[in-house]
Parts: C-alpha cells; sequence; structure tokens
C-alpha cells in the first residue's frame, strides 16, 4: 500500500511485519522514531505474539537480543552512534555465536564532539564485527531491506544490520510502499534456529574455545559470511519477483557502462549523486555511480567488474580513519588495484552534500588528490594549526573553532 | 513442597546428605531420581565453593522445574571450567555471552520463552561477585527494575578469580589480592568500600532475595526452590570459598563458609518483597579471627607484628551485623 510515511514509521511498519517476537531498544537519536512506533504496535496488542523490552542501556539491548535468539526468537533491536559503540561488545558476540539477529542502524556521528546529525562512522567503526552491512538508499529501500535482512539473517545464522541515514532518512516523509502482511509471510517464513536453548534438547552454546580451534571457528565465521555473497542478490532477486520492486543486492549501477568517472558511495546521497550525474551527463561528461548496498561482506567482484573500465574511480566517504583517509576505499583498491582511486570525505556530523559540490569533485575527478575533504573550511582550520603550533598545547579544539565561528557566545552566552 | 528444618550439624552425620530422613524431606542430592545439572569433567580447583554452590543450587532449580530450565553463565570460573570446547559438563540448555550481560541474556530467554507461550520453561542467570556486582550490575539493576522472570544467582567468592585474584566490589576489607596488595598502611582491601548486593536487591522490591552459604547446603536447596515459588526477579547470594584466592585448604571450603556466617560476617537471610522474612541464627559465635586465620590472604594480620587493630575493625563489622540483623536471637 503506497503511503505518505515518515522512514522511522516505515521501518518500524517493515520490522512489524516480519512477525520479531522480541524487541529491545535503549532510546538515541535519531533512531527513537523506529522503535517508538515498535513499542505502540506491541503496546496496543497490534503485534503479537512479542515482547517489548525497556533495557537499561543499548549494551542490554544487544544482550537482550542474543538471549532472545538463542532461545529461539525472531529478534531485533536500533540504535545509531554512541549506541552502537556502547554495545559493541555484545555485537561481535551476537556474530561469533551465530545469532541471526537484526538490527536498524539510523546512522549518526560519534563524538567528540558530540553532534547527532548524519554521517556513517557508527556502523562503519563496526565494519569487523561479522555483521552483514546493508545500506539504504532511500526509505522504500530501508523497509524492504528489513524483510529482507530477517531472510538471510536466518538463512545464514548470522546478524544483520540495516544501516540508514540518521534524519536524512529516519526522519524524512516520503512516499513508501509497504507490503501487506499475507505478502511478507510468504516470504519469511518462520525462525527456525540451528541452534537452540529447549530443555528437550540440551546444548551448551558460548563455550570457551582454545588455540586448537579457534582459527577454525573464525574461518567458518568468514565462509559464512562470504556465502552472503550469493545470498543477498538471491534474496533481492526473490523479493522482487514477490513484491515487484528491485530493492536490495550487492551494488547498483547507474550510467556507469561507458563512464570514465565513476564514484562509489553508500546511503541517501546517492540520489544526490545521481541527480548531478545526469546533469553532468547533459553536459558531455562521462560519469556513472555506483551504490554499494552490501557492505559487509565487501562484494569485491561485483565492484571491479563496474569499475574496473574506468579511468577514475571516487569513493564519497561519509566516515573516514583518521591517519589513514577513506575506509570504504581501501576495500575498493583492493578490489580493483588498476584504477585511479581517490578518497573524498564528506557529509560529516550532517554537513549537506551538495550538488555543486558534487559537481566541481566529478569534473575535476582527474586533479583529485588522493584524500580530500569536501567544503573543509580552510580558514578556520589554518587559524586552529597555527594557534595549536604557538601553544604547543593539547586541548580540545572544537571549542576553539566554535567560539571563532561565534556560535559559542551566541547559544550559551 | 514446603521444607521442614533440621537443627543439627552436618559435621559427620549420616544424615548429611538426607539418607535417614523420610522421603518428603530429602534433599535434591540424596534423591535416586536426580538428574544432574553439572555433570563431572569440569576443570574446577579441588575443594572449588563455587562449583559445589552452583551444583546443588541448579540440582535444586532443575527439581523445582520439573528439568525445564534454561542457565545463562556471565564469563568466570564457573563458564571457563565447565565448557572446555568441545566438551561440555552442562547437562541442561546453557548459553554464556560476555562477562557483563549474564542478567540481560537470561533477560532476553525469558522474554522469548514468554513470547512462545513456553512459561514453563523457566532461567537462571548466574555469575560470579565481579560479574554480578560490578561489570554486570546494569544489567542486573536493570532486570530487577523490570521485575524480569530470572532467577540470579551470585556466586561470590570475594575476588575476580578467573583473572588471577584481582579485587572485586565485593572484596571484604584487609583481604590480600592481586590488586589489593598486603603493604602500605592500610594492607589488603580498604575499609569503607565494597558493595552489598544482597540488600540493593532488596531495595528493589523484587519478590524473593536470600544469601546462603556453601556450608548449609539443605539450607541453599530450599532456598532456590522457594525463589521458583515466585514469578518475576528474585536474586540469589551464595558465599563460595575459593581455596586459590583465599589461599585455603581444599577440605577447609565448608568449614571457612560456615565461620563466615558463624562469625557474622556473612549474614545469611531470606527476604520476600523488601522485607526480611528469616534470618538464619548462629549456633556457635565464632570470632572472626578463627575465620581470618585459615586463609593466606589474611595472613599478614597475624605473623611477628600482629594487626590487632585490623582484627578489631573486621570483628566490628561482624558485630554491626549481629546487631543489624538481630543474628544471635531465637529462630
Ligand atoms: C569486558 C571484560 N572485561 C574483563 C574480562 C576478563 N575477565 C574474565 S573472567 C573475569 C573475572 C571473573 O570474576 P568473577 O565474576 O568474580 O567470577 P569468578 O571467576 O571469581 O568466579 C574477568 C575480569 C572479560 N572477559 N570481559
Ligand atoms: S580459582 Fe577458585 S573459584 Fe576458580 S575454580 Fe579454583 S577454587 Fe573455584
Amino acid at each position: 500500500m503506497l503511503r505518505q510515511i515518515e522512514g522511522s514509521k516505515a521501518v518500524a511498519d517493515a520490522v512489524a511485519l516480519c512477525r520479531p517476537e522480541v524487541v529491545c531498544a535503549y532510546p538515541i537519536s535519531p533512531q527513537t522514531h523506529i522503535v517508538e512506533g515498535l513499542a505502540e504496535l506491541v503496546k496496543s496488542g497490534a503485534l503479537e505474539p512479542c515482547e517489548f523490552v525497556n533495557v537499561e542501556s543499548e549494551f542490554a539491548a544487544m544482550s537482550v537480543a542474543i538471549g532472545a535468539s538463542a532461545a529461539g526468537a525472531r529478534a531485533y533491536t536500533a540504535t545509531a552512534s554512541q549506541g552502537l559503540l556502547y554495545m559493541t561488545e555484545a555485537v561481535f558476540n551476537a556474530s561469533g555465536l551465530g545469532l541471526p539477529i537484526v538490527m536498524t542502524v539510523a546512522n549518526r556521528a560519534i563524538g567528540a564532539p558530540i553532534n547527532i546529525w548524519n554521517d556513517q562512522s557508527d556502523s562503519m567503526a563496526l565494519r569487523d564485527a561479522g555483521w552483514i552491512q546493508l545500506y539504504a538508499e532511500t526509505n522504500q529501500e530501508a523497509a524492504d531491506l528489513h524483510v529482507q535482512a530477517f531472510r538471510i539473517a536466518e538463512e545464514l545464522s548470522t546478524p544483520v544490520m540495516v544501516c540508514m541515514d540518521g534524519f536524512v532518512l529516519t526522519h524524512a516523509w516520503e512516499q513508501v510502499d509497504t507490503p501487506d502482511q499475507e505478502q511478507v509471510d510468504a516470504f519469511l517464513p518462520p525462525y527456525e534456529p540451528r541452534q537452540v536453548l529447549d530443555p528437550a534438547e540440551p546444548s551448551s552454546i558460548g563455550a570457551m574455545v582454545g588455540p586448537e580451534a579457534f582459527t577454525e571457528v573464525r574461518y567458518l565465521a568468514h565462509a559464512r559470511l562470504m556465502e552472503a555473497l550469493d545470498l543477498v542478490p538471491d534474496v533481492s532477486d526473490r523479493f522482487a519477483e514477490a513484491f515487484g520492486r528491485n530493492s536490495g543486492g550487492l551494488t547498483r549501477a547507474y550510467r556507469t557502462e561507458d563512464a570514465d568517472t565513476i564514484v562509489i558511495a553508500l546511503g541517501s546521497v546517492l540520489g544526490t549523486l545521481k541527480d548531478t550525474v545526469d546533469e553532468l551527463r547533459e553536459a558531455g561528461l562521462r560519469v556513472g555511480v555506483l551504490g554499494l548496498t552490501c557492505f559487509r561482506p565487501f562484494p569485491a567482484d561485483a565492484v571491479r567488474a563496474a569499475v574496473g573500465h574506468a579511468r577514475h574511480v571516487v569513493v564519497l566517504e561519509r566516515a573516514f580513519e583518521p591517519g589513514v583517509g577513506g575506509i570504504v576505499t581501501q576495500n575498493v583498491v583492493a578490489a580493483a588495484p588498476a584504477t585511479h582511486v581517490h578518497t573524498v570525505v564528506a557529509g560529516l556530523g550532517g554537513r549537506a552534500v551538495t550538488k555543486a559540490s558534487l559537481d566541481g569533485v566529478l569534473r575535476a575527478a582527474d586533479r583529485l588528490p588522493p584524500l580530500t575533504f569536501l567544503d573543509l573550511d580552510r580558514t578556520l582550520i589554518d587559524r586552529e594549526l597555527g594557534r595549536l603550533a604557538a601553544t604547543r598545547r593539547s586541548g580540545p579544539t572544537a571549542e576553539n573553532l566554535l567560539r571563532d565561528l561565534g556560535a559559542v557566545a551566541s547559544r550559551i552566552g | 513442597m514446603a521444607v521442614t528444618p533440621i537443627k543439627f550439624y552436618q559435621t559427620g552425620s549420616f544424615a548429611v546428605g538426607g539418607r535417614l530422613l523420610g522421603a518428603d524431606q530429602r534433599s535434591v542430592q540424596s534423591d535416586r531420581q536426580r538428574i544432574n545439572s553439572i555433570d563431572c569433567g569440569h576443570r574446577a580447583c579441588q575443594g572449588c565453593g563455587e562449583a559445589l554452590g552452583a551444583r546443588y543450587a541448579l540440582d535444586a532449580a532443575m527439581r523445582a522445574t520439573g528439568n525445564r530450565m534454561v542457565a545463562v553463565n556471565a564469563t568466570g570460573c564457573l563458564e571457563v571450567f565447565s565448557t572446555p570446547y568441545p566438551e561440555t559438563s552442562w547437562r541442561i540448555p546453557w548459553l554464556h555471552s560476555l562477562f557483563g550481560n549474564a542478567p540481560a541474556v537470561a533477560t532476553g530467554v525469558a522474554a522469548a520463552m514468554k513470547a512462545k507461550g513456553r512459561t514453563d520453561v523457566r532461567v537462571v542467570g548466574q555469575g560470579g561477585d565481579g560479574g554480578t556486582v560490578d561489570i554486570g550490575f546494569a544489567c542486573l539493576s536493570g532486570m530487577f527494575e523490570r521485575n524480569d522472570d530470572v532467577l540470579y544467582i551470585c556466586y561470590d567468592n570475594e575476588a575476580y578469580m578467573n583473572t588471577g585474584v584481582q579485587r572485586s566490589g565485593a572484596t571484604p576489607a584487609a583481604a590480600r589480592t592481586a590488586t589489593t596488595p598486603a603493604v602500605g598502611p592500610e594492607p589488603g582491601a580498604v575499609f569503607g568500600q565494597g558493595k552489598n548486593v544482597p540488600m540493593i536487591a532488596l531495595a528493589h522490591e523484587i519478590p524473593y532475595v536470600a544469601t546462603a552459604t556453601v556450608a548449609d547446603l539443605r539450607d541453599l536447596e530450599a532456598k532456590v526452590t522457594r525463589a521458583m515459588e515466585f514469578r518475576g526477579a528474585r536474586y540469589l547470594h551464595v558465599l563460595v570459598p575459593c581455596p586459590l584466592g583465599w589461599g585455603s585448604a581444599s577440605h577447609d571450603t565448608i568449614l571457612i563458609a560456615r565461620l563466615a556466617k558463624e562469625s557474622g560476617l556473612f549474614p545469611v537471610f531470606e527476604a520476600e518483597h523488601g522485607e526480611i522474612v528469616a534470618t538464619s541464627k548462629i549456633r556457635r559465635r565464632v570470632p572472626v579471627e578463627d575465620y581470618l586465620r585459615r586463609q593466606t590472604r589474611y595472613a599478614h594480620l597475624f605473623g611477628d607484628r600482629p594487626r590487632t587493630d585490623v582484627i578489631a575493625r573486621i570483628q566490628a563489622q561482624a558485630d554491626r551485623n549481629i546487631r543489624r540483623y538481630d543474628l544471635l536471637g531465637e529462630d
């Protein structure tokens, strides 16, 4: 059914259609509306049987999901930013135990300085946690990916993270086609755990493993994730067949076949990128976009096939690794070593990624340095660097920058 | 089943395992039909109070639930010595996730069972004192506050034993651990610290809170049985001497646990809905020194220059407990 609906609500409804049996979450912007939606559905009896557990922290949220999933219940939670980091230990544990938990990450920057706005530093920081990571471009995709996520997670017995840009998607009202219950039921069979806590057939889950087997266990975890490279597109195809919409898979190419320059990106910025590409194509430039829907496992073959012929690849990063540069870039370079790859870090902490800026980047692709920070305010940076050099003291720089901008004075003063 | 209190000491009595008692008064251990929760083959130290406590507590829970039970374990000695992969000592469904999340994981299991309509399957969470009073405390308090249907058992050996005997929030004053060495003006753990989780649990007004020691296993079993009669959050704090960490003889585990209780240092009581309903009275009061002398973790208090001042402070703690919990009164 087509509805004008907030992204978070669309996701809450999609998750509810998947019939989770245990939902738990701890509030953090911009994730809140998703679980508020689910709380309403559970409390009103619209979604049952389902236990909604109000926990005292994200660490507990993931832990409750772990217990529930091991006991054979379909478990769901959602978080963002500091919350995701706070639950980190349990996030790794969920994949190590092979529990098919589905979690929404409403992507948000990580402090300090504290910043509630969107970038993808949070999920990127957990790229090695052994979870499948899917990134939504639109709210339609966000809703659809959740339905696929449960299917993928349960077929592989591996947790799946569905990442959607905070505010830009979670709080945006768009038209979304929500499927009906029969359709989802037909697509997603009930959760049948591979190993379950059952008094009728007792098993120990989470045993201590020594050096004689740990490597093998980790290898198998890798093998399971690599299986997802086949399963993710397969589930996407089956979803398209059942729902008449293609909104999943590993990668999505847009006007890349004959492109000299290809931009790789994840999430909602793909929309702006496609518009920019359309305009540049009209101006005669051969540019294209490759969207990564699946970032973990990394679809190396698909990326190589899509960008191998391009002269320049620009990776638009919405997070970065201080002291190194681009995170996605390193994966792209490993996948397609023969290409010129440039990193452009953009949209950190909610800074708008505008068509004008992207236009500039794409036109200058052949002249880009290896690492660029889009729309960086050089004056502010130079002043602060000068000040640091003069005083030779460490200390918080964000406050200095804000003072220079007059922001602190006007808000606090 | 109501348990009739038995008034005797277990030392050397044939009645220890309840063999001379009527069938309805027997303890789980003397029941021929008994199924073990923890099987042989685990790697606990000789005389480990935690292994003993866990076995009696879980077997009693098994009996109370008709074997329909799931156990969740925090990281720590009990978890490590019982699951040397690819072997396991657990004959019940058992889950270990992390050091600090056992109460929340248990909540998850309970929530799943509820959603699945499996109200017959009960959940027991368990951890050491470190996993309970320190790192797991937030999850524990959350579980209490929501009144989740979980019995949580803390096996208190008064330090982080699995990592090599470091101080925990339950380490008593003056005890030497690897991180509270017996040096300086106040050797061992300092006075005025420590977390009394049974009292904190009581303050949450959950249906059932109790303390116990491995010196009185029938009492421990009775408390587990009673705990399983309630729905909602329940907390059991069991003192389990650790020969390795306390520097005590393996064969002294039961004796030392008894001395902890009989000196007043470890009050044994039972509470329902926030009110203490029963205390286990001291039968033969002993000075704390009798307890302290048997453990090398207190060795620095004795020797050439005995720290009578420190011993007096510990005695004062015991006396305070005796007053507060009325431990010398009538049964
Ligand atoms: C987050 C985290 N921090 C530290 C550890 C290391 N660790 C494992 S067991 C343990 C001590 C356990 O002590 P306690 O809970 O008292 O149980 P005991 O071994 O004494 O029975 C520690 C510190 C860990 N596993 N995880
Ligand atoms: S170190 Fe202590 S608690 Fe751990 S197994 Fe040995 S005796 Fe038991």
